[in-house]
């Protein structure tokens, strides 16, 4: 046999007990030809494309699951920023307009659609002023639809205006959505230097750069590293670098295979495979079991922070020879609600906000999936972003945050977001206010890229 | 179509026997095939070649998987170049 008996139960083995899955199947669509200012208008003429262009991404996940026994676990539409679209017309507020798109995700069998988007990093336009207003009402009203908005990028610098506005948003989405511990908050990422092709949610949209219609894949299988580390117990950093190396290598070929495949029978381009580790609330499934298999007793320790960057570069070296194209996010994600690992660190105290904030400045994304106080000032949630930010401009990097204060509870409890959004212990935050600062406004200007001490 | 069928639980009478009449039953060419113990768990791995004319390849998963069940092992089928994609460059 071509393939070794060895081989195909290992393959076996990662797809069967260690959780190795398909994360996502994420179609972008172009929605720029549907501008319309008439407000029905453009609503008709979105819902009709999206649902022509996505009607068979489901049938097609099933069939590829099936064909390969590998679980493609999300199917997933990406849309143009929506902001772009409502800057003609006389529209008010757009919250119609997301419970449309809720309503197409619906139609498609899909279980989230991002581009509820805005790309701020310089300045509003109407239409995002529109989008940003309507974010609390519109991700309330709605279950599938997710919201991302760019406040800064290297090129430009942060608009801290933005990142103030986004405290008071992401403070009434608590608010719109407290009978649910806020989980509206769940569904909007803030970001520096937004990748234009992230299959991953809440924060995918499809990008102007794109073409008409494009398949991005992203991968997961944090339980495949782990295993292949766990039995090299004795293997030193290098050693593990290697091993690490060769998992997500075989990892992300899944992930190509799929983008291929799905491509093909969709009959649009294929895009980018995204290297990510996408952890689940299932034991096993999980980025922090990784850390502590190499040899942290417990996640958030000292050491996490060198622990995560090999993990992330190696995950990066190996996956990006295996796949034509890689883009998105591709790293490590720490979602600590998504992660019990990390939840647990978190409830133990010894993963806090400040060690979360260090380890984004090394993997991939950002302060994702963090539950905070309830009581926390708008300004000190602004100014969270805003270090978030910060380490994504000087660092060339993606950032995000993806924060949710949870009305009601306080440091000691926990917040219930169900199914793959988790559950998790509220962190403590800081209690000097950051007001001030917040409120001078402005933008802070973009890095000298050189003199980089 | 080429796949890989894999069979993995506890070693017994017929195991061989069963999957093959049912490969055979629905006109499957067997092209490789291996076996080994260990651990008391029983692995077996074929190289089969289906016609897709004669049978559907969901519907030949489904009664490969009712075999198992009633045999008591598990059995799993999948398209060749998912191995290929994963394991050679």
């Amino acid at each position: 046999m071509f393939i070794s008996h060895k081989e195909i139960l290992e393959t076996v083995s990662m797809l069967q007990k260690q959780s190795l899955d398909i994360r996502t199947i994420t179609i972008g669509i172009n929605l720029l030809d549907c501008i319309d200012d008439n407000p029905s208008k453009l609503k008709q003429k979105i819902y009709k494309k999206i649902t022509a262009k996505a009607k068979n991404l489901t049938a097609v996940a099933e069939e590829i699951q099936s064909k390969y026994g590998v679980p493609i676990i999300n199917k997933r539409v990406s849309v143009t920023p929506i902001a772009a679209l409502v800057n003609a017309g006389s529209f008010t507020d757009i919250t119609p307009l997301a419970v449309m798109l809720d309503k197409a995700a619906a139609d498609i069998g899909i279980d989230f659609l991002g581009g509820f988007s805005a790309l701020v990093h310089k300045g509003f336009t109407k239409g995002d002023r529109l989008l940003l207003s309507s974010i609390p009402k519109a991700l309330s009203s709605t279950e599938r639809v997710c919201a991302s908005i760019g406040v800064a990028t290297t090129k430009a610098g942060i608009n801290m205006d933005a990142v103030k506005l986004l405290g008071d948003i992401i403070k009434d989405t608590a608010a719109a959505t407290a009978d649910r511990d806020g989980v509206g908050c769940a569904k909007l990422v803030v970001f520096c230097n937004i990748p234009e092709d992230n299959p991953f949610m809440a924060g995918a949209y499809h990008g102007f750069g794109e073409g008409e219609t494009v398949i991005n894949v992203g991968i997961s299988g944090p339980g495949v590293i782990r295993s292949a580390i766990a039995g090299n117990k004795s293997a030193g950093l290098s050693e593990l670098a290697e091993i690490i190396k060769k998992t997500a290598f075989k990892i992300t070929r899944v992930g190509e295979l799929v983008a291929q495949e799905a491509a093909q029978r969709l009959g649009v381009s294929k895009g980018i495979v995204d290297l990510s580790l996408a952890p689940t609330p299932t034991i096993g499934d999980s980025v922090a079991e990784i850390l502590e298999e190499m040899g942290l007793e417990k996640c958030g320790t000292h050491g996490t922070t060198a622990a995560l960057a090999l993990l992330n570069d190696a995950v990066k070296k190996g996956g990006a020879f295996a796949a034509s194209a890689t883009g998105g996010l591709s790293g490590a994600f720490i979602p600590v609600s998504e992660d019990s690992a990390m939840a647990e660190a978190a409830a133990d105290g010894v993963l806090s906000l400040s060690k979360l904030e260090a380890m984004t400045a090394v993997c991939s994304v950002g302060l994702d999936m963090i539950a905070l106080p309830g009581d926390i000032s708008s300004e000190n949630i602004s100014a969270i972003i805003a270090d978030e930010m910060a380490i994504g401009i000087i660092n060339n990097k993606t950032t995000a945050a993806r924060l949710i204060p949870v009305p009601g509870k306080t440091v000691g409890q926990r917040a219930d977001f169900g199914g793959l959004l988790g559950n998790t212990p509220i962190i403590a935050t800081s209690k000097y206010s950051a007001a001030e600062f917040i409120n001078r406004g402005g933008r802070i200007p973009a890095p000298l890229r050189s003199l980089t001490n | 179509m080429k796949a890989i069928l894999t069979v993995l639980g506890k070693d017994k009478v017929g195991i061989v026997a069963k999957i093959s009449s049912v490969l055979a039953d629905n006109s499957c060419n067997i092209e490789d095939i291996s076996q080994t113990i260990m651990d008391e768990i029983f692995s077996m791995i074929m190289l089969v070649t289906i016609d897709e004319e004669q049978i559907n390849f969901n519907t030949l998963k489904t009664l490969l998987s009712q075999t198992g069940d009633k045999i008591g092992v598990q059995i799993s089928l999948q398209q060749e170049n998912l191995f290929n994609f994963m394991h050679r460059i």
